[in-house]
């Protein structure tokens, strides 16, 4: 009995011996990457494709991408894997959650790691205005991937039975209402346009306040949501609906609006360029896409998702990890993923190969983000920020549904900003 | 072994993984959200430390709180007699014989197996103006329709519609077990006796029915408080928290403000009220119910 306890327990052994050196010999770093889809379409497909061809490349690096929902739940988690010590070594997360997750000590700065020349290079090689939200304490925490700015889609056949030009959108506030209201037919069956306010209400405020020549934040511890630009902004936002009538009043859901789109009951959106290719599969009809227009001048918030590692991580996965960034964002890889989802081309780079030159040259539209980058400002993003973009978001909404003026809503909503941020000051 | 000492540790071990489970899963929880309710949250640059009941006060003079308790209370008392009543009209009707009973029973019933984060993506659409499928029957019928999910005075009562009809059929079960457990005896003595068929039901049937309604009344009581996966589709609790209820805005503090602390004195609320909901439910309402 005992000879046999040892004859099993001896040969357990030497098999255990022999899985870890052949383990060993392979040198397998495994990675754990969350991401998310906040636009829908085949995203979790192409992601997975990608990531499958990184692994041929890389036979020692296997990798887990794990779809993790919206943004906000694969930051939930991301963090919940944390704290679970179960954790991801890299995920893709808002590009303005950075200031939350170095509050939380979550993640370290990719600049850190960076050590050769060639990627001192690479973390350069970036659209500067995609790198203002991964910034902090003037170091790059975070690598751009799916990033966007807010579009004008507009419905050509709308505008060509308006009257209107279908090549030339409305370029100003005054264009735009104007168009709007030879497009809003008086039974409401089509309206002449459609600004989302649920979901990221912000998002598109920043868009407004920034044609406004007003930004909203500073140095992620001071918001300007009561100055004069802010509340003309939001003044204009509601008297789309109120004022001018082109526009439902109410809010308008983030979720529906492209279908609404779609089934032409909306000439004109302002949504994520992450739509773009969805859009473009599924119209029905003749559409175009544009800059948004200009108040004082144009102006449009970045958005979208950025790579972030997380601190619990050995030396080998945030190389491994750091690898994988740079596989997913060369050029070769973000001209795919561009011209597969609307995303931006990360780097300029990737607008010079030849597959997103042709596209560009086929479907013009998909260089309109890159090129209304150079009006673009940083997305919302302060210590505390989802609390602090809850007031903000509630503001716009209480003014939108008529509850607050948009100066009392403003004012309510940066008084309460003021008091979390206060203890953020040096 | 003294046997009393042997029977004391065979019922102990008997009650072992009971109390185990219970411990780690309920009582060990809210005794330490209790403790953290009593701290600041703690981040790098701050760390967490002992505030006592501050958050309390914190959560007295936050108008959130009080807007969604309000909230709460008014979805409790839109949704629950309307979908008790529903389910005994549903549970009477597919009670008789008729044809095709099978298939209105399962149609009363679908809605309580779909997933409520399916529901609401199907109910979503069902509101959404332009292209919603109540805005176009509503037009149709050459009515104006609304901004369901837009307003903040018409979101709520939405949400209820779509609340009282998915819990509705989940409530109709049971009824339907405690009409078939009523016996047919009752019926023919109400009829020799010449009573009318409403006055059977107020007189014999509801009265007999009690014990499920307490049964179905507790659960729609809590349901109302625990019951939130909807408003992550359709709301997140907008326009300017006009949906949003007590659970989701402990969600919101914990996992979208990272405050876990608020979230654990929002929790401590939460947890009282549902006690004493509980608590009194079985004091009084218990006495009222005659049981055979």
């Amino acid at each position: 009995m005992k000879k046999s306890i040892i004859k099993i327990a001896s040969s357990a052994a030497i098999a255990l011996s022999l899985s870890i050196s052949s383990f060993s010999a392979m040198a397998e770093t495994e990675l754990t990457m969350y991401y998310p889809v906040a636009v829908g379409g085949k995203l979790t497909k192409y992601v997975d494709d990608i990531v499958d061809g990184f692994m041929k490349n890389n036979p020692d690096i296997k990798v887990n991408a794990i779809y993790a929902g919206n943004y906000n739940d694969a930051r939930i988690k991301a963090l919940a894997a944390l704290k679970s010590g179960k954790p991801a070594q890299l995920s893709v997360m808002l590009s303005v959650d950075l200031l939350e997750l170095i509050e939380q000590d979550a993640i370290i700065a990719v600049e850190d790691l960076l050590e050769s020349d060639e990627d001192k290079k690479w973390l350069k090689s970036f659209y500067p205005s995609l790198m203002e939200n991964a910034t902090f304490d003037n170091k790059k925490w975070s690598i751009p991937f799916q990033r966007s700015t807010i579009v004008m889609y507009y419905n050509k056949e709308h505008f060509r039975k308006a009257g209107l030009d279908p090549e030339t959108p409305p370029a100003t506030w005054e264009e735009l209402i104007a168009a709007g209201e030879k497009l809003t037919k008086d039974d409401k069956s089509q309206w002449g346009m459609m600004i989302p306010s649920t979901g990221y209400p912000y998002w598109m405020f920043g868009a407004l306040t920034k044609q406004n020549d007003q930004v909203l934040m500073a140095d992620g511890n001071k918001t300007f949501f009561d100055s004069q630009g802010a509340v003309d902004a939001l003044q204009l936002w509601k008297d789309l609906s109120e004022k001018y009538q082109i526009m439902p009043k109410g809010t308008i859901e983030w979720g529906t609006l492209r279908q609404n789109f779609l089934d032409q009951k909306t000439s004109i959106m302002w949504h994520s360029t992450g739509n773009l290719s969805v859009v473009k599969n599924k119209a029905s009809f003749d559409f175009g896409v544009a800059m948004l227009p200009a108040g004082k001048m144009r102006g449009t918030p970045t958005g979208g998702g950025n790579f972030y590692i997380f601190k619990n991580t050995t030396k080998d996965e945030r190389q491994a990890a750091l690898k994988l960034m740079k596989y997913m964002t060369s050029p070769k890889i973000a001209a795919e993923w561009s011209i597969k989802t609307g995303y931006m081309g990360v780097s300029p780079e990737a607008y010079e190969t030849t597959e997103l030159k042709e596209y560009v040259k086929a479907f013009p539209y998909a260089a309109i983000a890159r090129d209304q980058l150079k009006y673009a400002t940083a997305e919302l993003a302060t210590f505390q920020t989802g609390r602090v973009r809850k007031m903000l978001d509630d503001a716009i909404q209480a003014t939108l549904t008529g509850e607050k003026s948009p100066k009392e809503a403003l004012e309510a909503a940066q008084k309460s900003a003021e008091k979390v941020l206060k203890a953020y000051r040096k | 072994m003294n046997p009393k000492l042997s029977r004391h540790i065979y019922g102990w071990l008997l009650v072992t993984p009971a109390l185990i489970l219970l411990i780690a899963f309920t009582h060990y929880p809210i005794v330490s959200t209790f403790i953290n309710s009593l701290f600041s949250n703690g981040t790098v640059f701050k760390q967490s430390t002992f505030i006592g009941m501050e958050s309390y006060q914190t959560m007295i003079d936050d108008p959130i709180f009080w807007k969604v308790i309000k909230n709460n209370l008014w979805f409790a008392l839109g949704t629950i007699p309307t979908s008790i009543a529903l389910a005994i009209i549903m549970a009477l009707t597919v009670n008789k014989a008729f044809a095709g009973r099978a298939f209105v029973r399962m149609a009363f019933f679908t809605p309580t197996v779909l997933p409520m984060i399916a529901v609401a993506n199907i109910w979503l659409f069902f509101y959404a103006p332009e292209i919603g499928l109540i805005n176009n029957v509503l037009e149709f019928l050459g009515l104006e329709g609304k901004n369901w999910l837009g307003n903040t005075s018409t979101v709520l009562p939405a949400i209820m519609v779509m609340t009282v009809w998915k819990e509705a059929g989940f409530f109709m079960i049971f009824y339907l077990a405690g009409l078939q457990s009523i016996s047919p005896e009752l019926t023919e003595a109400a009829k020799l006796e010449g009573a009318g068929r409403w006055y059977y039901f107020r007189r014999v049937l509801f009265p007999l029915l009690l014990p499920t309604t307490l049964f179905v009344f507790m659960n729609a009581v809590l349901n109302s408080f625990k019951l939130v996966d909807h408003l992550f589709i359709l709301t997140k609790g907008g326009p300017n928290n006009a949906s949003n209820l007590l659970l989701y805005y402990i969600y919101e503090n914990a996992f979208a403000f990272f405050d876990t602390n608020y979230a654990a004195t929002l929790t401590v609320v939460l947890l009282v009220l549902l006690s004493v909901l509980a608590l009194s439910q079985f004091f009084f309402l218990d006495k009222k119910v005659h049981y055979r």
